[in-house]
């Protein structure tokens, strides 16, 4: 019995290909950007717990100080005082146009060395000099081939730009061989050495969960992205849940039939219910599959955004992992299970003869539309709520997440208003039906369309945020990088003869040095820079306070970054530890695409404090059409590698190119969510397919031909997705006034001004038509060629 | 003569027989015709084709002297948008708009709105109260009154009714179809009515009778 | 004392790194960990040279390898019996000393306390040139860490202060020796095999000892005896040679004993130093000294011999030596058994036992 009920339903599949091919491929892609979202937030997580496990000491209490340098008789001390401790010292270096970061360890005490994928290393090779570099092949591939560095042993599970080395080679490399980073605090201690707090009252014990790792500093970013994620899932659900309603209606008389015939409810119902586990497996693998195309796509952009905006460590290559299927296939399940609720439910409620008489759509539209309006706006106001409640982030995302919802729920009330007014003002008779026609229409297109604004807004949303955000990124590079070249010499001993060199030869010599300290409990530089108009004239502060030059050159006061600022809440007029040196700060600067804090100082100032830091970098102030001929006499006069001197515009291109990869995978998911969306129109256009025949019929009759019906059809659509795109402008605007305004403060620690881009508005809405008339071209096609026996049928149809 | 059918054959595709192979019949200016028949004889084929609704395979049909097989697709639109009018058995009101909207509708659609005459129809259907409401909140009676009214708005020269009375109970019924006849004679319209009611079909000028192809 | 330990400086380090380098070299021809290897570029023992004391004390950095080792027997006040071993062993990657974290200097210190039914161990490492650990002369100063062998009186090494901590046991002793240091084999140049292999070794045998021990059951008050072992060389075992079992024993007749075997293919080499009570020396050669296993213990799957019989029939010597504890497994980085034994048979006493290669 259940077998012949069973090929029965199918076989509405086999007469409907394109309606099977739609709800899988709904599914298909509901799952496919939900999955590439998790795979590119697993991967990164992968490559973060991989990294901290590498570099172990991440799980250990660890030793430091708020200078970031501890001496290394301070080590030998507490050594000989019985703590058990491994020292590691870290820091950047600079090759060519590659940055290294270094990680030097006691390999004699440090808990865990990296694998090397089974290739030996003997204790003389690492522990003499040269000594060996330990990195994964990305780094490799990204250094400098004449770089100056220890032969090079593959670890393939270290992060990208990092390099683990002994202690001895890090310290040679560095040139910083008395000093230390920070002290790891070894599991077995002996019995009864003296408290910590007594022998070493200078060094801070930090458990390993006050350390700002990756994974913390990334947090907001992986939150955007499964927002994102969640928003395409939800508008791929709209089209699932389209099909799936279609095909029950369709199959209604035949469900009819089966149950008259003797099939017990139960048992349709759990056919029914099998049939949409069986489609929900297979576009749920489809799915997973096309998530993983999509993610192997866009994951290295992400692995360039993390390490550009975050400093983050995540590798280019996508794995597989077993939690991720699954994760896949559940969410394509619960989505079909959301999708076909409504269905399953009105099955299991469904009176065995067919109900006469129509539904009451005006009423129980304008009713539904009114309290869905109802609780939009109280969605609304809940978020806006939230946004005060809650902490950080998280209030953000609630405030968005109410916005949008809310603005969707209301979105068939506004609309339905909107088309009553315009239906009050036509007088032409085939306009007064379009409008009439198409609030008629408005319930069963109501779910798609919500899905096209939450689209758009985001599109406007998202766009009006990276544009407003490169506006400002590249005049705020234009203010930063004032020197006409960047120079960096191999050591203090070139960077002196350089910068006698290049005295008598260049408007101005500006040192860039920095010392490493610890800020905010994170690794931090701190900048020493010249007296020079160059700064004064140019540097780009939010916030400042009156002199503020003259007193940081006298070492009054210093400026920190704006991330600085929002995350410590300092501002001018208060007080910073800068490690050993409390220092009112002067003034904010914005700093785009740090993620570290940041200081900068007067360099005699810092000199004072710091008189070992390396003097190898330069900003050279010239005459821009000199600029060329001063790089090459230098290169020449002191044998520079290509990667020693970049002018400006190379510096330029290079963060511009930084930032536009930054923001492609948000751009990528944005397309694809609009694509879902007007997707989602065309599924509910065929859905409505057979509901709509009885509306057109009799117009046709009434002396209408198809042709002229079949360009109404895509008018209607044009102009549903046209008003909606109107009604997604202030939304998508609002939502960018969230994103700049709290979530980018939240996120990156910056604020950033906003603009607007009419423009940009413009092409979204001829894109929105663009969507609404694809969506509708495929019905419209279907009623030109439909032959008049299909509509007549109408007229002598029991419906 | 105003409708004139001769020897008009029609199969539909696919199917082997023919619903007919060579019916002819006319019908005067202003004449009321009542065609009978069993179910599936044709009769609502018979009554689409000279609607210009459907297309025939042979023969000719004219209205008023125009020969339907020279109208394209455009043609038989415009034909039907303004000398020819239908009543369907289902109604077939557009749920989308209110009773007024209903009524001008179809003369509106041909640029044949005269207001006068559309609120003599409304006053003399008795649907003045209705003017606002939507076809759905109506009775079937009420819905059939509005279909009479649009349908004959635009005065059409022929209106074509299939079963106007069949989804409706026998007072009802009776009721519309005295209040349609009333209409149409007092506007000289034509009209062909399909029926298998014979008490129905007794009241018009004339009754033919289709079976298998023929009419008597 | 023996050729021991001495390379496994060369896989001390941590797993990832070091466990390969031990496989590798435990089943090459290269003899147990590797101490066959050649000694280009540092020093080698020659025949002939005298001891320059106390600057002999001091690191040797010109050669690979080199120990301070000390073994105690030791009992508390109620006769309970332990045993405590102090090591600091230096390996050198070049023959060179080198400064801060570029010496090439490596430190390994073993502590251990074994009692009958209990076996405590701790290790340490840590390079030369940064403060951490290191040896000096005069006065004379060991140490790693927190542990340390420091000398208490101006008098060379006759009297130390000797402490190490683990973290489930602690130890502080006062050492104190009246007899002369004994130089094994020839004026101390010490043969390791038939094809020449040697070390400089020598030893103080006869340190009384008082102090502390310190377990997680208390402190204890203890006393005994404590032998010191000097040893270095830059390349002590011989191709072939897969281990050794070495034996200090104190008879209570006031004579002392110091003997080894390294086991070889080719066959065993044997060879041992006879103290008489006043502190005089005598070299026993290669074949005079019997050591023949009698029982094994099962230590995680390792069959390792904790009774023996040793004969030395020149000196009417045939007793059975038996572990205080058969488990005193070292389980450090290179691993092997070191513990207090008994003895009796023709002598009675006590002494240390040292196995490797098992």
């Amino acid at each position: 019995m259940n077998r012949t009920a069973f090929l029965a339903l199918w076989s509405h599949w086999r007469r409907q290909p394109l309606q099977l091919l739609v709800l899988v491929l709904g599914l298909s892609l509901a799952t496919g950007l939900w999955s590439a979202v998790q795979a590119i937030n697993g991967q990164a997580r992968a490559s973060y717990a991989s990294a901290a496990a590498q570099l172990a000491g991440n799980q250990l209490d660890r030793l430091t100080t708020p200078s970031g340098r501890i001496p290394l008789e301070t080590y030998a001390e507490l050594r000989r005082a019985g703590w058990q401790l491994s020292p590691v010292l870290t820091g950047r270096m600079r090759l060519g146009d590659a940055r290294l970061r270094l990680i030097g360890v006691d390999v004699l005490s440090y808990p865990v060395i990296p694998s090397t994928g089974g290739r030996e290393i003997a204790p003389d090779e690492i522990l003499t000099p040269p000594g060996r570099l330990l990195a994964s092949a990305e780094t490799r591939d990204d250094l400098p081939e004449d770089a100056d560095l220890p032969p090079l042993v593959l670890a393939p599970d270290l992060p990208p730009g990092t390099a683990f080395t002994d202690i001895a080679t890090a310290a040679r490399l560095l040139n910083r061989p008395r000093e230390l980073s920070y002290l790891l605090i070894l599991p077995d201690q002996p019995m009864g050495p003296p408290p910590l707090e007594e022998i070493a009252p200078d060094l801070t014990h930090q458990p390993p969960s006050n350390q700002a790792d990756a994974a913390q500093l990334t947090d907001s970013f992986h939150l955007n992205l499964t927002a994102f994620g969640l928003l395409s899932f939800a508008v791929g659900l709209f089209i699932v849940h389209g099909t799936v309603g279609l095909a029950f209606e369709q199959r209604r008389p035949l469900m009819r039939t089966l149950r008259a015939l003797g099939l017990p409810r139960r048992n349709l119902t759990a056919l029914v219910m099998g049939e949409l586990l069986v489609l929900a497996l297979v576009a749920g693998t489809l799915g997973l599959a096309l998530g993983y195309l999509i993610a192997a796509a866009l994951l290295p952009d992400v692995a360039a955004t993390l390490r550009g905006l975050y400093g983050a460590p995540v590798a280019g290559g996508l794995t597989l992992r077993p939690l991720w299927v699954a994760s896949g296939l559940g969410m394509a399940l619960l989505g079909t299970a959301i999708a076909g609720a409504q269905g399953v439910w009105r099955l299991t409620h469904m009176p065995l003869l067919a109900s006469a008489g129509l539904v009451g759509w005006a009423d129980a539209a304008q009713k539904s539309a009114r309290i869905m309006a109802l609780s939009g706006i109280a969605l609304i106001v809940a978020g806006v709520l939230a946004a005060f409640l809650l902490p950080g982030l998280i209030g953000g995302f609630a405030l968005l997440a109410g916005l949008l919802m809310g603005a969707a729920l209301t979105l068939p009330f506004l609309l339905n208003t909107a088309l009553a007014l315009l239906s009050r003002t036509s007088r032409a008779p085939a306009s007064v039906w379009i409008w009439a026609d198409l609030r008629a229409q408005l319930p069963g297109l109501s779910l798609a369309l919500m899905a096209l604004l939450l689209a758009l807004a985001t599109n406007i949303g998202v766009g009006t945020m990276v544009s407003s955000f490169r506006l400002t990124f590249t005049g705020w590079l234009d203010q930063r990088l004032m020197s006409e070249l960047y120079l960096t010499a191999q050591d203090d001993a070139q960077g002196a003869a350089i910068a006698e060199w290049l005295a008598p030869r260049a408007d101005a010599v500006l040192p860039i040095r920095a010392a490493e300290i610890t800020l905010a409990g994170q690794p931090a530089q701190l900048y020493g820079v010249a007296d020079h108009a160059t700064y004064r004239d140019h540097w780009p502060l939010v916030a400042r306070t009156p002199d503020l030059w003259d007193r940081l050159a006298r070492g009054e006061t210093v400026i920190i970054n704006e991330q600085l600022a929002r995350s410590a809440d300092i501002w001018p007029g208060e007080t910073i530890d800068l490690g050993n040196w409390q220092i009112e700060v002067g003034g904010v600067y914005s700093d785009y695409g740090n993620p570290a804090p940041e200081a900068i100082a007067g360099l005699a100032p810092l000199l004072d404090r710091y008189p070992d830091i390396e003097n190898r970098r330069f900003g050279i102030r010239i005459a821009p059409d000199r600029a060329d001929a001063l790089a090459r006499d230098l290169r020449a006069a002191f044998d520079l590698p290509d990667g020693a001197i970049t002018d400006q515009a190379g510096v330029k291109s290079l963060s511009l190119d930084i930032f536009e990869k930054t923001f492609v995978v948000t751009a990528a998911l944005n397309v694809l969510t609009l694509g879902v969306a007007s997707f989602a129109i065309l599924t509910s256009l065929l859905t409505l397919w057979n509901k709509r025949l009885p509306h057109l019929a009799p117009v046709w009759a009434l002396g209408m031909t198809r042709a002229r019906l079949a360009r109404l059809e895509v008018l209607r659509s044009v102009a549903l997705a046209g008003l909606t795109a109107v009604l997604a402008l202030p939304l998508g605007l609002i939502l960018a006034w969230v994103l700049l305004a709290v979530i980018n403060v939240q996120a990156f620690g910056w604020r950033l001004p906003m603009h607007l881009f009419p423009l940009d508005w413009l092409w979204l809405f001829l894109l929105a038509l663009l969507a609404g008339a694809a969506a509708a071209a495929i019905p419209a096609r279907r009623l030109h060629r439909l032959p008049p026996a299909a509509l007549l049928r109408i007229f002598a149809d029991e419906r | 003569m105003l409708l004139e059918i001769s020897e008009v054959a029609k199969t539909y595709p696919k199917a082997k027989q023919p619903v007919f192979s060579d019916i002819s019949l006319s019908l005067a200016k202003g004449e009321t015709l009542a065609l009978t028949g069993e179910s599936g004889s044709g009769k609502s084929t018979l009554l689409h084709l000279a609607g210009a609704l459907d297309q025939f395979d042979r023969g000719e049909i004219t209205l008023a002297g125009e020969p339907y097989s020279r109208l394209d697709d455009k043609g038989r639109a415009a034909l039907r948008r303004t000398r020819v009018a239908m009543v369907f058995q289902q109604f077939n009101l557009i749920p989308s708009m209110t009773v007024a909207q209903n009524l001008a509708f179809h003369a509106r659609l041909g640029d044949r709105f005269d207001a006068a005459w559309v609120d003599e129809l409304t006053n003399r259907l008795g649907l003045e109260p209705q003017v606002d409401k939507f076809p759905e909140h109506l009775s079937g009676g009420q819905q059939q009154r509005v279909a009479i009214g649009r349908a004959l708005a635009p005065r059409p020269d022929l209106l074509l009714a299939d079963e106007p009375t069949g989804n409706l109970d026998e007072a009802t019924g009776d009721a519309v179809l005295a209040l349609m006849l009333d209409l149409v004679r007092a506007s000289g319209t034509a009209l062909f009515m399909v029926t298998h009611s014979p008490r129905i079909a007794a009241q018009m000028d004339r009754q033919l009778h289709l079976s298998a192809g023929r009419l008597q | 004392m023996n050729v021991r330990t001495a390379a496994l400086l060369l896989c001390l380090l941590p797993v990832g790194l070091g466990a390969q380098g031990l496989d590798t070299v435990g089943s090459a021809e290269k003899g147990f960990a590797g101490l066959g290897a050649d000694a280009e570029g540092f020093s080698l023992p020659q025949p002939g040279t005298t001891f320059d004391f106390p600057a002999d004390h001091g690191p040797h950095s010109t050669f690979r390898i080199e120990w301070w080792y000390l073994t105690a027997t030791l009992e508390d006040a109620e006769g309970t019996e332990y045993g405590v071993q102090w090591t600091l062993f230096r390996s050198a990657m070049r023959p060179e000393r080198g400064e801060g974290w570029d010496t090439p200097q490596i430190w390994m210190g073993h502590a251990a306390l074994t009692s009958a039914d209990s076996h405590y161990v701790a290790e340490r490492l840590a390079r030369g040139g940064i403060g951490q650990a290191g040896v000096t002369a005069t006065p004379f100063s060991a140490h790693i860490d927190d542990w340390q062998m420091t000398a208490i009186s101006p008098d060379g090494i006759d009297d130390l202060s000797l402490t190490a901590r683990g973290s489930d046991f602690a130890y502080d002793l006062t050492l104190n020796a009246d007899t002369p240091l004994v130089l094994h084999g020839e004026d101390g140049y010490s043969v390791k095999s038939r094809e020449g292999t040697a070390s400089y070794y020598y030893s103080q045998p006869s340190y009384v000892v008082t102090g502390t021990l310190t377990t997680p059951d208390g402190p204890v008050e203890v006393t005994g005896n404590g032998w010191l072992d000097r040893e270095w060389s830059s390349q002590p075992l011989s191709a072939g040679q897969s281990g050794w079992d070495w034996l200090s024993l104190s008879f209570d007749s006031g004579a002392r004993m110091m003997g080894f075997r390294l086991r070889d293919e080719a066959g065993d080499f044997t060879s041992a130093t006879w103290i008489a009570p006043d502190g005089s020396a005598q070299p026993i050669p290669d074949g005079a000294l019997t050591l023949t296993p009698q029982t094994s213990t099962d230590i995680d799957g390792r069959q390792v011999p904790t009774t023996w019989r040793v004969e030395l029939p020149e000196r009417d010597l045939d007793v059975t030596i038996d572990a205080l504890n058969p488990q005193a497994w070292m389980a450090t980085r290179f691993a092997y058994w070191e513990g207090p034994v008994s003895i009796a048979g023709s002598h009675q006493g006590r002494g240390y036992l040292e196995m490797t290669g098992y």
